[in-house]
Order: C-alpha cells, then structure tokens, then sequence
C-alpha cells in the first residue's frame, strides 16, 4: 500500500466527510441562504431592464457574472479564510502529527471547498433558472462549457487563496486580503454591466485577472451566441479562456505546495498559542 | 547520519533500550538563548517531565523531539533518527498530544479517531497492528459514551479524554505531551510530559494529565527540570529531586489541644524525639515529604535568587 495513495484517498473521505458537516451545519445553511437571497434580489430587480442595444434582459447578462464571480470568492475567499482558520485552531498542526497528514488535509480541503462552491452554484442557477425562463433554451456553446469553466476557474483560484492564507497571520486579513481585490476586479470584469462600455486599459487590466474570464465562459454558456457581439472581439474565445485560467491554474499548483510546506513547517503548538493569545488581545 | 549509529558513545549503559537522546540541544531566537545545552536520554518505558517557570523552553524542547520545530544546535535522537530529518515512516511512530485545541470541532468523535487512525494503516506490521480498534480505544480512556458527539460539545472531562486519546490512536512507540497542571495557582510555568514505550501495543498513560500536587508512586515519573539559564539543573525522579532541592520534611502535630507545625531534613529523628519527649501527649501526628510542588516552588526560588 503506498502512503501517499492511500493518504489521497483517505482525503477524498475526509473531503466528503467536511462536505456533509458543512452542508448540515445551520450557519453555513444561512451564510448560502443569505448570498443567494442577495444575488437572487439583484437579479429580480434587472429581469425587465434591456441591455442597450440589444433584446436581451440584463439579468441574463448578470447570472452568468454572479456565478463566475463566485467561483472566484470561493476560490480565493474560502481557501485562504479556511486555512488561516484551520492554522489557527491546529487542524493544521493535528495533520502535520500523523503520517502523510498533511496530503490528506489538502486533498480534503481542496474536495470540500469545490463540492460546497458547486453547491452553492447549483442553487443560484437554479434560482436564475425559474426567474429566467429563456436561459433554459438559450445556451449558446452547449453544457459542457458549464463544467470545465468552473472546474478550471477553481483550479485557477483555489491554490492562490491557500497561498494568500499562508502567507497572512490572520484569518481577518485573509479575508481583507482576498475580498478587497475581489471587489475591485470584478466591478472593473464586466461582472455587472458589459466590460466594453470599460476604458481600453481598464480591460487590458480585467483580462490579466481569471474573474473576467470566468464571466465571459459562463456567459459563453447561457447566453445564445448572438451576445457574443457584446464581449471584447465580438467573440466567446474559449481558447483564451482555457489559456488564461489554464496559466494560472498551472502557476498557482506549482507555487503553493512550496509555500504550504514553508508555512506547515513553522507551525507548532507554541507558534499557534502565540496568534490565539495575540486574537484573544485584539478582541477583549 | 542518524543518531542511531554514535547513540552506543553518547549513551554507553542500555544503550539499546534509549528513546530519546538529547545532547547538548541549544535553541536561540534571534539574540535570545532559549536552550543553552541541555542533556537528557529516555529509556524504553519511562516518563519524564519536564519542569521549568514560563520561558524555560520545556515545549520548545518537546517540539524540537516532535519535528516541529528546528534547533540552533546540539545532537538529538528519537528513536534513533534525528527529528530534523524524520521522514512519515518515523512519524508513524510518534504520537503527540496537541497542548490545546480547537480543531475539528464538527467531527464526531468516532469518526475523527477512525479517519485519523487510517493513516497508520501502512505501517502497520505483524508484531504492531494499526490502526488500532477505535472502540477499545474509546472504552480505554471512557469515551465511548460520547463516540457519537461533536469534538466541539464535549465537556471538560471528556475533552480532556479526547487529548490524552489522541496521542495514543496509532499504537505509537514514543508519545509526547504539553501541557500545563490545571488545579494548583502556585505553579508559575508548566510541565512538559514524555511518554516512551516501545512496547508492541501501546497502553495508554495511566493517567495523561500532568503531575499536579504529588506524582503516583506506581508511575514514580523521573522528573527533569530544563533551565534555560544557571548552569547545572537539578534531575532525578521525584523523590530525589524532593531531597536534592528543598530537603525538608514537614511535621505536624497537636499536644494538649495546641498544633504545630516543624520543617526538618531529618524527619525520622525528629520525630522519634518528639516522642522519646512528650510520648502519649502528641496526636494527630502527620509527616509529610516535600511534594512535587513544593520541590518545584523552592528551584523556582533557587533559580530566582541566583539571577
């Protein structure tokens, strides 16, 4: 039996097990409920506003930037705050004291934290589903772009925010850290109105970030292909897209195992202590 | 290199049965010395508890053993391989037991343990079997009751049981614990608390809290103190340190209604005078050694004065 295998597959356990406790506990309920009550509001609100110059209601335009945004604030948000969190309560420590630990924590996370985002996807589409009954027959570029633009989006994401909350001392920061740029990306994304009505460098910009580009293959999806004349190029440009995230997905996998290990291997009862009395401080 | 092939010269008598093997260990944070050569060798079946005031560096020492934390200087073997460079293989062995804790608070008690032990399971031999049985585990430190709560609703007692479990799921060879005494107001610093054996199946400590007043005899622990600064510290189990330290025996006794109260080194003479003077006058006669604590307040003192 070799270890790491077999620690992988105890993580994808460990990962289902965090899914379902997660899923069940009323304040994670709640937090969903909230979020998508909010977006399901802005949408309802947009239902009978047009986007200039065109047939199509805004908040078709808006669903798709909502979910892309999303993957992004989970990506990003929820993996630095969880691990910042999990440095700080020693489910990271409890992990480095048995064997191969420390695979299985990750893998778990990384399980979790997508199967919780799909999730809360799931419920948003759904809602936009039943409040847009045109999406149903619109889809342009067919489902299974729906799949791997979050996929990827995730994989482009996920591995950042664990760096981000590597790197921080806090989970308050991580959350700042994270949320801030977040916010600033996706007004300038195209998230909520279309980025062409956007200065040449404010795109130039948006298109560095993975946001936009989630947005731009989720829409890609819902939306019949005659809003393509809408985007940047008039097109959907899947293979940018794929390009993009890809990059970022490849940059971010090979940046935070090594940051990860640097952090794991600072930690320690004393260190973890040392924030707990430090957090006790801040908050009397 | 590993420690196991120079531990027959650093630890020449049972050096077979040798745990752990600290030589000249020194930790420095910056400008500030933490550890400044401290020695100690563990043999098979031994407790030891490291004593010392806040800052003394006791759970710095235990986290250099665990591997979780780099030292300045110094030699160091856990079962025979140095921490430093401890691969998973080595880490299958340990055991530790998290100071404090607040993590996995919505795991239920028998799963965690379950899904922690499946770790071990690659390394589990013929003669070491792993993990072991999560509900003899569970029946050994009394928490099969709460196998079905949350780790976040478990009370004192029970989350208290958790910690001591937690070290001992995987059949460890050497388990290593920190913690500081609860009850006692007097202690100014903690203990840090190495179990070692090498036994095929782990027994779980006869008790995982640390020594607070009085240590048991049957687990008669040696005790160790780790002084960061001032030169030799005092070692020795309990009772010699007890001697070795304060030497003084506490005796009281009523005569005609009136106590009193006399510290002696000699309390066997002391008394049998006590006697030979008053005979059938003394009552309630109590003699009483120094205890851990009060051991531990007078190196305290000591330590204090020579500063």
């Amino acid at each position: 039996m070799n270890p790491t295998v077999h620690a992988t597959r105890l993580g994808l356990a460990r990962g289902w097990t965090e899914t379902r406790h997660s899923l069940t506990n009323p304040q994670d309920l709640g937090w969903n409920l909230i979020v998508v009550t909010v977006f399901v509001v802005v949408l309802l609100f947009q239902r009978n506003a047009k986007v200039e110059g065109s047939a199509l209601p805004l908040a078709m335009l808006t669903l798709p930037g909502i979910l892309g945004m999303w993957v992004a604030v989970a990506g990003y948000t929820g993996a630095a705050g969880t691990l910042a969190v999990e440095r700080e309560d020693g489910t990271l420590l409890r992990a480095k004291a048995v064997p191969q630990g420390m695979v299985g924590y990750l893998v778990g996370r990384i399980v979790s934290l997508s199967l919780i985002t799909l999730f809360t996807l799931v419920i948003i589409f759904v809602a936009g589903l039943l409040l847009l009954p045109h999406l149903a027959t619109a889809g342009g570029s067919g489902w299974l772009v729906l799949i791997w633009v979050p996929v990827l989006g995730l994989l482009a994401t996920l591995p950042w925010g664990a760096v981000i909350g590597s790197l921080v001392r806090s989970p308050n920061s991580a959350f700042g850290l994270t949320m801030l740029p977040i916010i600033g990306l996706t007004a300038i994304s195209g998230i909520f109105y279309p980025i062409s009505a956007l200065p040449g460098w404010v795109q130039g910009v948006a298109q560095a970030f993975p946001i936009y580009w989630l947005g731009l293959g989720i829409r890609s999806g819902l939306l019949p292909d005659a809003a393509a004349a809408l985007e940047i190029s008039g097109s959907w440009r899947h293979l940018e897209t794929a390009g993009v995230l890809g990059a970022w997905a490849v940059a971010g996998l090979l940046t935070a195992p090594a940051v990860l290990r640097r952090m794991a291997r600072r930690e320690s009862g004393s260190t973890m202590e040392a924030h707990r009395q430090q957090h006790l401080q801040r908050t009397p | 290199m590993t420690v196991l092939d120079k531990r027959g010269e650093l630890a020449p008598n049972g050096a077979a049965d040798t745990v752990i093997d600290v030589r000249g260990l020194r930790m420095r944070y910056g400008s500030r010395d933490v550890l400044t050569g401290v020695d100690f060798t563990v043999r098979r079946g031994e407790v030891i508890t490291l004593l010392g005031p806040n800052g003394a560096g006791k759970t710095t020492t235990v986290e250099i053993l665990e591997g979780f934390r780099m030292r300045s200087a110094g030699e160091v073997g856990v079962l025979g391989v140095d921490p430093a460079k401890g691969d998973e293989r080595w880490r299958a062995r340990i055991g530790v037991v998290l100071q404090s804790w607040r993590d996995h608070g919505r795991w239920r008690v028998r799963d965690l343990l379950a899904h922690l032990g499946s770790y071990y399971a690659p390394y589990s031999t013929p003669e070491r079997e792993r993990p072991h049985d999560v509900d003899k585990l569970l029946e050994t430190v009394r928490l099969a009751e709460q196998a079905e709560q949350r780790l976040v609703s478990l009370s004192g007692g029970s989350a208290a049981a958790w910690t001591s479990l937690s070290g001992s799921w995987a059949g460890p060879s050497c388990c290593s614990s920190t913690s500081r005494p609860p009850g006692s107001t007097r202690w100014r610093g903690g203990t840090s608390t190495i179990w070692c054996t090498a036994c095929p199946t782990w027994r779980t400590p006869p008790s995982c809290s640390p020594p607070t007043t009085s240590p048991r005899p049957s687990s008669s622990p040696t005790v160790s103190s780790s002084w960061p600064r001032g030169g030799s510290s005092p070692t020795g189990s309990a009772d010699q340190l007890a001697r070795q330290v304060s030497g003084q025996a506490e005796v009281r006794w009523s005569r005609g209604g009136e106590r009193f109260v006399h510290a002696t080194p000699d309390a066997t003479r002391f008394v049998r005078e006590l006697f030979a003077q008053y005979g059938e006058e003394v009552a309630d006669l109590e003699v009483r050694r120094a205890s851990l604590e009060d051991t531990y307040m007078a190196m305290v003192h000591r330590q204090e004065r020579a500063r």
